[in-house]
């Protein structure tokens, strides 16, 4: 393999002229050390309440459901009364997230919050976005324990929490505060961009939900007055 | 997989005769024009973003070893192992060894277009270890044994009711008295059947649309979800791309991604977007416990510095096929190997050789559709024309085939396929009109004259204008 390798390169390498090699070096490495934005579309730009009307319109236009609460405190009230309202048991699996742990679950007292990984049995999750796209109405999930990735992909219905000044005008936003936080060049393990629940078009372009994934996805907005 | 490119005649014939595969095309085909169409118009900035995706990619290609390089570095940090494979046998042999190394016996499998050129499949089910395609359309070929007809709808040319033959023969455990007859009752079946595999896997295959080598990160693109369960719930998730695949940044890739989707299904974005980086952390209460990326050359790397390397810009989008008027006349399978539509006819020649694949390049009526709607900006008709220089210098092609007008000369030349010429020109009007079978019926002539600008009486029979052409 690793003559494999090394014949790769060379053929590579040896394809007509690339130019001076330090100026290719230096292209290379101005490119990734400093990452640039190229043309950001205007649909998402704009303030908070603009952001959130798009993100709401691009949602529901690929079959999501968006709900938007004034008080964190009802999210548990509110997940319960979505459960009910879609003929689904009062069950759900959310990851150890701590914003999703201090929600006041007591409030929903039918309801049963099960911490962890999805099991094949889950039939609804919650997870906390990172954050939520306007452009294209996308939520964004990071692996970890706090939100493990099979929580975004088993259970037939997706809850998803999202405050509402998480939400970025574009991906570009998001990829700004990733290297914040997790520094240049290094990613969580997972980054989902999820736009709307499972569909598969596959069968004489009838499009259908859901797929593979979840059959609802339901998109709760916090936004604080 | 087995190249039947140079059947090419005989399976265009096959296809026109085809009524079931016709009906498929002139239903489906208007439907992916139209979407395309309707997103582009949504988002104004779509043509600067396809000059921008043009020349991240031709940046890329100037510098692709430094990338290449620099994107394996960070893989490796991230925990994960990169394979070389320069040919097919090479990475599957890699995969294979994988496989091995973990016992596996079951490989769940995202939609991988890699996959199939490298006959993945096939070598898996000789080793003991059982694919299973998770993409519903890809899913429904493996049941029929057939390679894909179309980059990103493996399966556009089957109807529902072969689909649900198909699963009554092989869902032999479930009632054999259910109802099939609505498509959602098939997705709901497949779901059930797939889901336990997700489960069951020991090993999760997916390919790659893009690799970032600012971080190490692999990306898929899909709307079912399948991708993501195919690679989180295994032991192992192995990722098979090809070099060019390579982009610098996130941003870089964030700017082809939204050229991407657009072009292909005319959705704004696809329903998931998911960028993986090395295996699943100490703290992870899921993912794959390794990360393999093999990384295919296959005869890429001699296209670099050549007339053909634009070709190695495309992002397998399909766009070219859906509104190319020969793709739509005879279906993906008449091309005869992994890539149809006119990317396959340029790529194809280049991966296995022009004299195997030398009928490909006349598949076109230069109509120049393909290349307007690339997002890549590739312009194929030109690279088709390089490819038929390439043949004639190397005297492939008969002589009168050598002056004349691509796949008009060719086909006029063999009176059987007649009926291949007219319905090129009829899928030709309906690809420029945009309208679902508008022009279908048209006489050949009046469709030729009209989108070519040559003066042809009324009325005369496309064969009767060639046969004046050639003597006149
Ligand atoms: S050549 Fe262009 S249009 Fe065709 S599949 Fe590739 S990127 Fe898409």
């Amino acid at each position: 393999m690793d003559n494999a390798r090394s014949r790769i390169f060379a053929r590579i390498r040896s394809s007509a002229d690339k130019g001076d090699e330090t100026a290719r070096v230096a292209a290379v490495e101005a490119r990734l050390q400093h990452p640039q934005r190229n043309l950001v579309p205007e649909r998402g730009q704009g303030d908070e309440a603009h952001r959130i009307e798009v993100f709401v319109r691009m949602m529901e236009a690929v079959g999501g459901t968006v709900e938007i609460l004034r008080d964190l405190n009802d999210v548990p009230a509110s997940v319960a009364t979505y459960l009910r309202n879609t003929n689904r048991p009062a069950m759900i699996r959310r990851g150890r997230d701590e914003y999703l742990a201090n929600l006041p679950w007591h409030r929903a007292q039918t309801l049963t919050v099960k911490e962890g990984r999805a099991e094949d049995a889950d039939t609804a999750s919650l997870t906390h976005a990172f954050a939520g796209v306007a452009e294209t109405g996308t939520v964004v999930q990071l692996s970890g324990v706090d939100n493990p990735t099979t929580l975004n992909f088993m259970p037939e219905a997706h809850i998803v929490l999202l405050e509402a000044k998480d939400i970025t005008a574009s991906y570009e936003e998001v990829w700004t505060r990733l290297r914040d936080i997790y520094g240049p060049g290094q990613m969580p393990r997972t980054v989902n961009m999820i736009s709307g629940p499972s569909r598969t078009g596959d069968i004489e372009q009838t499009i259908v939900r859901p797929a593979h994934g979840p059959k609802d996805m339901h998109v709760i907005i916090v936004r604080r007055p | 997989m087995e190249a039947k490119t140079a059947e090419f005649t005989s399976n265009v014939a096959r296809a026109i005769a085809d009524s079931q595969l016709q009906g498929t095309m002139t239903e489906t085909g208007p439907r992916f024009i139209e979407k395309r169409a309707k997103a582009r118009a949504g988002l104004p900035e779509f043509d600067a973003l396809r000059d921008q995706a043009r020349d991240i990619k031709d940046h890329v290609l100037a510098h692709l070893d430094l990338y290449l390089e620099r994107y394996e570095a960070k893989v490796v940090e991230s925990g994960g192992h990169v394979h070389w494979a320069e040919t097919a046998e090479e990475a599957r042999a890699a995969i294979l060894g994988i496989c091995r190394k973990l016992d596996a016996k079951l490989a769940t499998k995202g939609k991988s277009m890699i996959s199939e050129e490298i006959g993945l499949n096939q070598a898996l089910e000789a080793a003991g270890v059982t694919p299973v395609e998770t993409d519903l359309g890809e899913y429904l070929i493996q049941l029929r044994n057939e390679p894909p007809s179309h980059i990103i709808a493996p399966a556009v040319h089957l109807t529902r009711d072969q689909i649900e033959a198909d699963f009554r023969k092989a869902h032999t455990h479930l009632d054999p008295n259910r109802d099939l007859t609505e498509i959602p009752t098939l997705v709901e079946e497949a779901r059930t059947v797939l889901r336990q595999k997700y489960l069951d896997a020991d090993v999760g295959i997916t390919g790659a649309n893009f690799l970032i080598a600012e971080t190490g990160t692999s990306i898929i693109v899909t709307n079912e979800g399948n991708g993501d369960l195919t690679q989180t719930l295994p032991k192992a998730h192995i990722v098979i791309a090809s070099i060019e695949k390579i982009v610098p940044t996130l941003e870089d890739a964030t700017t082809i991604l939204r050229v991407l989707a657009r072009s292909a299904t005319g959705q704004d974005f696809s329903n998931y977007t998911t960028f993986s980086t090395g295996p699943r952390r100490p703290e992870d209460p899921d993912g794959p416990g390794e990360y393999h990326v093999v990384i295919l050359d296959n005869g890429r790397s001699n296209v670099l510095g050549t007339e053909f390397q634009d070709m190695l810009r495309c992002i397998r989008c399909g766009a070219c096929l859906n509104h190319c008027p020969v793709y739509q006349a005879v279906g993906g399978h008449a091309y005869g190997w992994v890539y149809p539509g006119p990317i396959g006819s340029v790529v194809t020649p280049a991966l296995i050789g022009i004299e195997k694949a030398k009928h490909l390049p006349n598949a076109s009526t230069f109509c120049g559709r393909c290349e307007e709607v690339c997002p890549m900006r590739i312009p194929l008709p030109r690279l088709l024309r390089h490819w038929r220089e390439k043949e004639f210098e190397k005297h492939l092609t008969p002589g009168a085939v050598r002056t004349g007008l691509g796949v008009w000369a060719y086909f006029a030349k063999r009176p059987k396929l007649y009926q291949f010429g007219t319905r090129v020109a009829a899928r030709l009007l309906s690809v420029m009109s945009g309208k679902k079978g508008r022009l279908a019926s048209l006489p050949l002539a009046q469709g030729w004259t009209r989108y070519r600008d040559m003066p042809a009486p009324q009325g005369k029979t496309f064969q009767a204008m060639w046969k004046e052409r050639r003597h006149g």
